[in-house]
């Protein structure tokens, strides 16, 4: 080996280390800024699904810890009303171990583009306390009316119930239903009412169940 | 992406003997904001800039996520230049790059939850924003670490004014309001900071939609260069020499 083979060698030694030493640093800075702030993500993203649920069942009304005390419904028929295949958790709120209410997720799969994503709160007698459409990619400006950021359109649902699944009531006022659509509009609405009233029909079929 | 950047003299160290020593950082802070725009001039770290621009605070937001970024990258850039060779110089600034964003990514994810939950991928995509690796490669490696980070401020600074100018632009004409949702930065007491501009606006849905951060990009940048051609105009004026302003835009 002549000396600048030699020293082509011992430069590429040189620099592969130095970058193994850059990529090591980095991996360690990393699990340690990770490791830091692990506790306080989590804290937030609990905090977080906390405020959402206020939103759905007031807090006043429960004093236990929902994400604590759930019930995951598994059985297929629901779940297709649920609009998943995926197991779905009902968080459960209880005032001095009597039912206060239960907080679930459903997906209204046939929104304008995609699904759309829905926090349903419920009382024990099977009413309403509360909905918010939490995740969806309809039109801004004309489907993100559903959002309770943009129109009050969601606390239509507030305090109602479902008889059956022919329940003339519930569906946007074009269809001869109660709820109002959006001008330019119609099929975000109509998605998610159809969504509340299928998840309405699983709470009003599991009854008594979903609290033991 | 280097073409953009390389092509200022400035980048490049050029400090003359008898100019005060502040002169140097004066470029630098011109460059930054006006006349190397990274946003308005390069042209670079524009995915970000369009996407996330249809409300002032998201730009905000991600502006000083970008700010912040530069300002470490450039300044560890800048402190291992004379230790790496020429070699593996771009993988160890893109590992810098990548660890920062990362950092700051799980910083916003613990303590602005739910900011970090809007701006979601356009966080770790700072990593890719060419406005980033444009600075490490043409100036941090080549300068001093006090200008390197004065350098990244700057650049992140201008950068950050066209994104939160731009959201604006669009929240204002698209939403008829302006700082809304701004508590998702600023703690609860920003919820009245919102300002409506008419109560029953409907707003312009084109603003608001992809379409809206280019034609309003396109705009910003069409002021710029005519007020840049006017001020030329007008000191050519001044010497006495005729110019038609078309030559001084497309120059």
């Amino acid at each position: 080996m002549n000396n600048t083979t030699q020293q082509l060698i011992k430069t590429m030694f040189s620099s592969a280390g130095k970058l193994t030493l850059f990529v090591l640093l980095s991996i360690i800075l990393l699990l340690s800024i990770k490791a830091l702030t692990a506790p306080a993500i989590e804290k937030a993203e609990r905090e977080n699904l906390l405020n959402t649920f206020g939103q759905v069942l007031p807090k006043a009304l429960y004093n236990n810890d929902p994400l604590a005390n759930t019930y995951t419904i598994n059985d297929p028929n629901y779940l297709k009303l649920l609009g998943t295949s995926q197991p779905v958790t009902v968080y459960r709120a209880f005032k001095d171990q009597q039912p206060a209410g239960a907080i679930f997720s459903a997906i209204a799969p046939n929104g304008y583009s995609g699904n759309i994503y829905i926090l349903i709160g419920v009382y024990p007698d099977g009413r309403i306390s509360g909905v918010r459409v939490i995740k969806h990619k309809e039109t801004p400006g004309l489907g993100d009316k559903v959002e309770i950021n943009k129109t009050k359109w969601v606390l239509e649902f507030d305090g109602r119930k479902v008889r059956d699944d022919n329940d003339p009531r519930w569906a946007v006022k074009k269809d001869g239903g109660d709820f109002d659509q959006f001008t330019g509009a119609t099929i975000t609405p109509r998605a998610v009412v159809g969504a509340v009233k299928h998840a309405l029909l699983v709470v009003n079929d599991l009854g008594e169940r979903l609290y033991e | 992406m280097s073409n953009a950047t390389t092509t200022n003299p400035a980048d490049n160290e050029t400090a003359v003997d008898k100019k005060p020593f502040w002169h140097d950082y004066k470029i630098i802070i011109e460059n930054g904001l006006w006349n190397n725009n990274q946003a308005l001039v390069a042209l670079l770290g524009l995915c970000p800039l369009l996407a996330v621009s249809n409300n002032t605070i998201n730009g905000l937001g991600l502006g000083l996520a970008t700010l912040l970024v530069l300002v470490l990258s450039n300044a560890l850039v800048s402190a291992i230049r004379n230790h790496v060779s020429d070699e593996i110089r771009i993988p160890v600034f893109i590992a810098i790059i990548a660890t920062m964003v990362t950092v700051i990514d799980l910083l916003m994810n613990a303590y602005f939850h739910t900011l970090h939950g809007i701006l979601g991928i356009f966080i770790p995509l700072i990593v890719t924003n060419c406005a980033i690796l444009g600075r490490a490669e043409a100036y941090a490696s080549k300068n001093n670490i006090d200008k390197a980070i004065v350098d990244g401020f700057f650049m992140g600074l201008g950068f950050l004014l066209v994104l939160t100018l731009l959201g604006a632009l669009r929240e204002v004409i698209g939403n008829g309001t302006l700082f809304d949702q701004a508590y998702l930065m600023f703690g609860e007491d920003a919820r009245s900071w919102t300002i409506h501009f008419g109560d029953n606006y409907q707003g312009v849905l084109l603003a608001i939609l992809p379409p809206g951060a280019f034609i309003g990009l396109g705009l910003i940048i069409a002021f710029k260069n005519w007020f840049d051609a006017r001020k030329i105009a007008k000191q050519q004026n001044q010497l006495g020499i005729q110019v038609s302003v078309t030559s001084m835009v497309t120059k």
